[in-house]
């Protein structure tokens, strides 16, 4: 009986607890209606519903997985890095890159290279996948300006890695011809994308 | 790994029936997409070709069967940059409809030539097709966008195809298929006579 109202006081206690911190919360500055996302989840979006970021770190991780596990290890942490410096400079006043052309450029060069199975050394793969994360970066902070904030930068990183380490961990142990072969063709479908889009940005100037 | 082939696979049709989302961020950008996945399809004339090189390319086996559907995007492309730059390329509708008739030619007959002779033949219809799409495309679209969808679609054509011609291991499977093939070369002629007269 005695241990019954106990409970009973500890309920009464614990709710009455609960309506004090709730009368005492502040607004979550994390909430839809009051800042739309935050920074982070806008940058997360923000990336996630830009192809032409999107489609070049798919285009490494593919090329990266192909070679096998030592490469895509190291262009998933030379893409991150990469893009965080990239971010960092590309955001400073001055800073000029033809958007158009370097996406173009890194898929057509990405794809080939997916399409002919070349076997590129291990330093080739790190410099393409700094090369992409640094211009992707300062690209993307270029366009974002001085909207884009240090959390929303993280968030891109954070999200670029999450990205290509699933890409290339299911592109590493393809071991069945036609699997890898399917990979090939999507290179081949990224090249043809960055010619083409070489083409349109001939088109517009 | 074989285990998580098979759950994304449930996915992929349920990818083939999605409509743009209206609520998105950058909204009218999924018209771009859709209407590049919609342009290969929209005409006969590409429907054949790109599903007679998968054809062709089952019947003469491997590595022709995924040579000939790498070589052709990636051409494909140059002709459709030619397109878009607008550098004049004379008898394109003729050049298609050529291709028509050879690719179904090559598939009627199961003609069996060098892997690198079918490569250039596939590969200089590879330029009229996209030549014409390239100077075709509607202004004021997504390029990237546009672009995806439309190489998307000229690829999953070409898996068609290739699919339809793994019946080629039986027997009445390539006698359907040297019949599908005469098709081909028949609507070819059809498109050849409208694009001449």
């Amino acid at each position: 009986m005695a241990l019954a109202h106990l409970r009973s006081k500890l309920r009464f206690g614990g709710l009455a607890g609960a309506g004090l911190l709730l009368l005492i919360s502040r607004p979550a500055t994390a909430h839809l209606l009051s800042t739309g996302m935050g920074p982070v989840y806008d940058s997360i979006v923000h990336f996630l519903l830009s192809p032409e970021y999107v489609a070049p770190v798919v285009g490494l991780a593919l090329l990266a997985g192909l070679r096998g596990p030592d490469h895509g290890r190291w262009a998933l942490f030379a893409v991150t890095g990469a893009w965080l410096v990239g971010a960092g400079l590309g955001s400073a006043p001055g800073s000029g890159i033809m958007a158009s052309f370097v996406t173009a450029g890194t898929c057509l060069v990405l794809g080939v290279f997916i399409a002919a199975d070349l076997r590129i050394p291990l330093m080739l793969t790190v410099i393409l996948a700094t090369a992409v994360g640094f211009l992707m970066g300062a690209m993307d902070a270029a366009a974002q300006g001085p909207a884009l904030r240090m959390n929303g930068v993280l968030g891109i990183c954070a999200t670029v890695f999450v990205l290509m380490a699933l890409a290339t961990s299911l592109i590493v142990p393809l071991r069945i011809l036609w699997l890898r072969i399917a990979v090939r063709v999507a290179g081949s479908w990224l090249a043809a994308l960055g010619l083409l889009l070489v083409g349109w940005a001939l088109r517009a100037r | 790994m074989r285990k998580l082939w098979r759950q994304l696979s449930w996915f992929l049709p349920l990818l083939a029936c999605t409509t743009a989302a209206q609520a998105h961020i950058q909204a009218g950008e999924g018209g771009g997409f859709l209407s590049g996945l919609k342009h290969p399809v929209s005409g006969l004339d590409h429907i054949v070709a790109m599903v007679s090189v998968g054809l062709w390319g089952a019947q003469l086996g491997k590595p022709a069967i995924w040579l000939l559907p790498v070589t052709f995007p990636m051409v494909m492309a140059i002709g459709g940059f030619l397109g878009l730059i607008g550098v004049p390329l004379p008898g394109v509708e003729i050049g298609i409809a050529l291709a028509a008739i050879l690719l179904g030619a090559m598939v009627l007959f199961e003609a069996r030539l060098p892997l690198a002779v079918a490569a250039v033949l596939v590969a200089i219809f590879a330029i009229f097709h996209g030549y014409a799409h390239g100077a075709e495309l509607p202004p004021g679209e997504n390029g990237l966008l546009y672009s995806l969808g439309f190489v998307m679609a000229t690829g999953l054509l070409h898996g068609c195809g290739i699919l339809i011609g793994l019946i080629h291991r039986w027997p009445w499977g390539q006698r359907a298929l040297r019949v599908t093939g005469a098709g081909v070369l028949a609507t070819g002629g059809v498109f050849l006579w409208h694009s001449l007269t």
